[in-house]
């Protein structure tokens, strides 16, 4: 068995996209970490992916460019990465490798663990059920973040997603628990960096953010690990430091790249679009680590958003991640180009844990009815949009026309919110009671009459007044 | 890789030799060890110091290929490789019924929080169970006879062995015996109630028996339209959310079999949770006492050991057969199949097997087959008539049906559940689409009906089925030209399909009245929608004008589903009478 820094192994056999091929080892085991001295002085880092007899073969996180076979020396560790994990890690910015990027000293703790996590035991899971508010009336009311759930944010190019993850990022608690955000930035522009850095720097102060960035010149297959060191530090403070930790993981679709690209290097045969057969179950390795666990203060949610390429949901990154994550929070082009933030689409999203975590006790009584009722009518509100479209506003009925009316109260009155307005969940469950009463009580069937009695205006009730807005 | 030389590889075994071998290669899951004498395909392995199990998949000159369930970080070359000499077994007894396992079968319970690759026990937990004799001793006794019974949430029973028969040379008295204590001795062999069973073998059977008797699942979309018979075999297609590990579970709890097996295979871990919860939560309408004391979970969720989700589906079925040879009627649910398939693909893929369609081996198809061929309704070895049914989930990429685990699946089942986007979204529960499922169970499931004093079953599943095509058919005229411009008669039939959606086949699943539904009430819903409407054809073949018809207030009738508790029929006629008298006074 080797040691850290005991036998170096310079036998570089091959040299091929970002896989080395080193001989001669002994006692090297599979998904190693290995350490990679070159002549230039330079340290690079690797995994394991094969072991055979004496040849192993080394994923190199920065890629392999610039290495001579004659001068490369490569040690390995001795067993699968290890971080060290703690409160340490925040108010840091590190790179995608968790190296310092802050001018800071390394980060150091003084418990490790180690970066591919452990399953949690399903029987010891807690079933989730309180809510996480992140200030974003859209996301509070309609698909409410679930303690311990894994929520991702399906958008497509050009669409404000990154400010979105930010402004969660950025305003997110748990009802004055204990709170921290870990911030996994893959494949992100400088500027996009630097807007992170930016919105972040309060939280950051707080010492209540990990981040954690690779960028677009960053080497690529580094983002394989990037979320991987995320959710090990989150796990950490989550279930032994007693936090909630929310983990923002962007971009998915980056990160599958990364993938794709080890696995065509590596000449595995490909499944749907050249991605691998294991995408499923890699990114299910990613989203499965959040949950709560019993007897354990603390959770990990879990908040990935990728960009769907051509804004298609079939494609293999969102269908594989929709399979596996407990719903969806989708960005509409459409509602973007109306100008409206954040430019959510009410009826593509959902959350699937909202059920259990939404209403009396956990948020406020009266928000699972006006949710479903909202979605009702926004429903009705498309199908009365596409009449209009082929018969023309005129010929609409009566109460046609109020869907119309709601639909646009929707986007102007509840939807629409500032990048760094954070807004309480009673502001936004009245501002849905306010879209809402745009539509006459008899349209209103799924919330029970008593809570609409309490909510409507008191000179709503003659009916000569039945439907004037509020 | 070329195959290089290790050093110590030459140094092989001398025959009879069954010391440990040692390991080649790792990749993954897939691990290389030098052949020893006496290592079998489909034999056990323990790999490393920690004792990774792991199974023999090929044999290829001096080297054996084993599949890990287990994470093999750190394992390499020249590790220790410790052949079992055995197939790949689990231990079955009375003390599954309740718990929840990994895809290997060991118990989770006791595992921790976190689940760390290494060798954990197999033993269920110390518990004596009541034990009463069945059987003289010097009677004579052949395999699969009853030797006594054991007391649990459902009868259980203690048989003999396959391969053995003989005089019962001594049987235990009544009393409370661990699992693993000799409770008889057949012939010399010692019986206990627990016993080991290898995974991927069908266990032996007298015959299979022709079946029939339906399957009720108390979801009215399905066993009104696409009825499965006892042994028989589904596959429940559908993208995501569309309700699939939603339908599954109702299945799960309402069904009306002995012992549910739920196998989660690479689904979500909070999912699983929330299943464990719900079934320790839930009253057993059956037994009074809670649901999970006849239910066997096997989690093997999407981020535990990947090729321990491939095991997991044959570890589900060989439980399964356990109780059925006990005569019982078992349920395997599998959630979902795709995940099994897509584990085969990654190990079929690291093998280096040539691929067939996108990637999955060329023996998808047989494996498929392999595994829902394992569900029968039998006659087993002691003469008594016991059931698996397999329900399995199938997850199709984008919802495409044409890749290859759906079109594949579809070919091997008798039914056909195949959920709808539409519908889903619509949050029409169950989602079942009318027009994609299938049941070719149904003819055989008419006929019992028939026998159980139910005639006019299969007449009325094919009026429903009729009409509710009939109304697809006119929807698509209808989203053109729109309702006013069609025929009073047709008008009639697109209210038809809207009766029956929301008054029959809808189903609540957080109601408590609605979540499920007798063969009763659900004869007695469809009747009354029936009547229902025929009377609206009468009254606009009358002369009533149809949109008078239409402007009837019907919500008694679409209410009749929740308002009458799951096997009650009066209100549901209660609401029929209202209507016929509301129709009668359109004019």
């Amino acid at each position: 068995m080797s040691a850290p820094g005991e036998i170096e192994y310079t036998r570089v056999r091959d040299l091929h996209g970002p896989l080395m091929v080193v001989e001669g080892v002994n006692g090297v085991g599979w998904d190693e970490f290995a350490t990679i001295a070159l002549d230039s002085g330079e340290r690079r880092h690797g995994l394991v992916l094969e072991v055979d007899r004496d040849l192993a073969v080394v994923q190199v996180l920065e890629d392999t460019a610039g290495m001579d076979p004659g001068g490369t020396r490569v040690a390995f560790s001795g067993t699968p990465l290890r971080i060290p994990v703690g409160t340490g890690w925040l108010g840091r910015v590190c790179n995608g490798r968790g190296e310092p990027a802050d001018g800071g000293p390394p980060v150091l703790g003084s418990v490790d663990a180690p970066v591919g996590g452990a399953p949690i035991n399903p029987v010891r899971r807690e079933p989730p059920t309180e809510a996480v508010l992140t200030g974003v009336g859209a996301i509070d009311v309609l698909t409410t973040l679930v303690r311990g759930q894994k929520l991702p944010v399906f958008s497509a190019a050009g669409l404000p997603h990154l400010q979105l993850a930010v402004q969660v990022a950025a305003q997110a608690t748990c009802g004055g628990e204990a709170f921290a955000v870990v911030f996994a930035g893959m494949g992100l522009t400088h500027a996009d960096a630097a807007f992170v850095r930016d919105g972040l720097a309060e939280r950051s102060a707080a010492r209540e953010l990990v981040l954690l960035l690779n960028t677009a010149d960053d080497p690529v297959i580094e983002r394989l690990l990037t979320p991987r060191l995320a959710l090990t530090v989150a796990e950490h403070l989550a279930f032994d430091g007693g936090r909630h930790v929310l983990v923002v993981m962007t971009d998915m679709t980056a990160y599958s790249e990364a993938l794709r690209e080890v696995s065509a290097a590596r000449g595995e045969i490909p499944a749907r679009r050249a991605y691998p057969g294991y995408l499923y179950s890699d990114l299910a390795s990613l989203y499965e680590r959040c949950g709560r666990i019993r007897d354990r203060p603390g959770s990990v949610t879990v908040l990935p958003v990728l960009t769907m390429p051509a804004g298609d949901i079939t494609h293999p990154v969102p269908d594989l991640t929709g399979y596996i994550t407990e719903g969806q929070i989708v960005l509409s082009a459409e509602v973007h180009t109306r100008g409206t933030y954040p430019p959510v689409d009410p009826l593509g999203s959902l959350s699937r844990l909202m059920r259990k975590g939404a209403g009396e006790g956990r948020t406020r009584d009266d928000h699972p009815p006006v949710a479903a009722q909202l979605i009702a009518a926004l429903a009705r509100a498309r199908e009365v949009r596409e009449l209009a479209d082929l018969i023309g506003r005129p010929a609409l009925s009566a109460v046609d026309h109020r869907y119309l009316d709601l639909e646009d109260a929707f986007l102007r009155r509840f939807l629409a919110q500032g990048a760094d307005e954070n807004r309480p969940l009673d502001e936004a469950l009245d501002r849905a009671w306010e879209v809402l009463l745009t539509l006459p009580p008899s349209q209103l069937g799924m919330i029970p009459a008593a809570l609409l009695d309490a909510h409507r205006a008191p000179g709503d009730d003659h009916p000569g007044a039945e439907g004037t807005p509020p | 890789m070329g195959a290089m030389t290790f050093p110590s590889a030459s140094q092989r075994q001398g025959p009879g030799d069954s010391g440990p071998a040692h390991v080649l290669r790792v990749a993954g899951p897939l691990v290389e060890i030098v052949r020893t004498s006496g290592v079998a395909m489909h034999d056990m392995v323990l790999l490393g110091e920690e004792r990774l199990p792991g199974e023999v998949v090929a044999i290829r000159g001096d080297v054996v290929t084993v599949q890990a369930y287990e994470y093999t970080g750190g394992l390499a070359p020249g590790h220790p490789a410790r052949p079992r000499g055995g197939p790949l077994a689990v231990r079955l007894g009375p003390g599954l019924l309740g718990g929840v396992f990994d895809g290997l079968l060991r118990p989770l319970a006791r595992a921790g929080d976190m689940l760390r690759a290494g060798v954990r026990g197999t033993e269920p937990d110390g518990r004596r169970l009541r034990f009463t004799p069945g059987v003289a001793e010097g009677k004579r006794v052949a395999a699969g006879d009853v030797l006594g019974d054991v007391a649990a949430a459902v009868p259980l029973r203690v048989l003999v062995p396959p391969g053995c028969s003989g005089v019962v040379g001594w049987v235990a008295p009544a009393g409370d015996h661990g699992e693993d204590a000799v409770v008889a001795v057949v012939d010399g062999h010692e019986v206990s109630m627990a016993r080991s069973r290898p995974v991927r073998r069908p266990g032996p059977v007298e015959g299979r028996l022709a079946g029939g008797r339906p399957l009720h699942t108390g979801q009215r979309a399905v066993d009104l339209l696409f009825p499965v018979a006892r042994g028989g075999t589904v596959a429940v297609p559908g993208g995501f959310g569309t309700g699939k590990t939603m339908l599954l579970q109702q299945i799960a709890k309402w069904c009306d079999v002995d012992v549910i097996v739920y196998v989660g295979c690479g689904e979500r871990g909070n999912e699983m949770a929330d299943v464990i919860e719900e079934l320790s939560a839930l009253t057993d309408p059956r037994t009074g006492g809670r649901l999970a004391e006849r239910t066997v979970t096997i989690a093997n969720t999407s981020n535990m050991p990947m090729m321990a989700r491939e095991a997991s589906v044959h570890t589900g079925t060989t439980v399964a057969e356990y109780f059925r040879d006990m005569g019982l009627d078992v349920v395997v649910i599998a959630d979902s199949t795709s995940r099994w398939a897509e584990a085969l693909r990654e190990f079929a893929s690291r093998m280096g097997e040539l691929p067939a369609e996108e990637g999955y081996p060329a023996r998808l198809a047989s494996e498929l087959a392999a595994f829902y061929e394992r569900a029968a309704e039998v006659r087993t070895l002691g003469g008594a008539t016991g059931s698996v049914t397999v329900i399995g989930a199938v997850s199709p990429p984008g919802g495409d049906r044409t890749e290859p685990v759906t079109a594949h699946t579809e070919r091997f089942v008798r039914c056909l559940w195949s959920l709808d986007r539409d519908l889903a979204y619509a949050r029409h529960y169950p989602a079942v689409s009318w027009a994609d499922s299938f049941s070719r169970d149904a003819a055989a499931v008419a006929v019992a009906h028939a026998r159980a004093g139910d005639p006019r079953w299969a007449e009325r599943r094919e009026r429903v089925a009729g009409l509710l095509a009939e109304a697809d058919r006119l929807a698509d005229l209808v989203e053109l030209v729109g309702v006013t411009a069609l025929p009073p008669r047709e008008r009639i039939s697109v209210l038809a399909g809207r009766l029956l959606r929301e008054g029959v086949i809808q189903q609540n699943a957080l109601s408590p009245s609605d979540a499920y539904s007798t063969p009763e009430k659900t004869a007695a819903l469809v009747e009354a929608v029936l009547t229902v409407i025929d009377r609206c054809f009468a009254r606009v073949d009358s002369g009533v004008r149809a949109d008078a018809v239409e402007a009837v207030d019907f919500t008694p009738l679409l209410r009749a589903r929740e308002d009458a508790g799951p096997g009650e029929s009066a209100p549901v006629e209660a609401a029929r009478d209202t209507m016929l008298e509301r129709l009668g006074a359109t004019r």
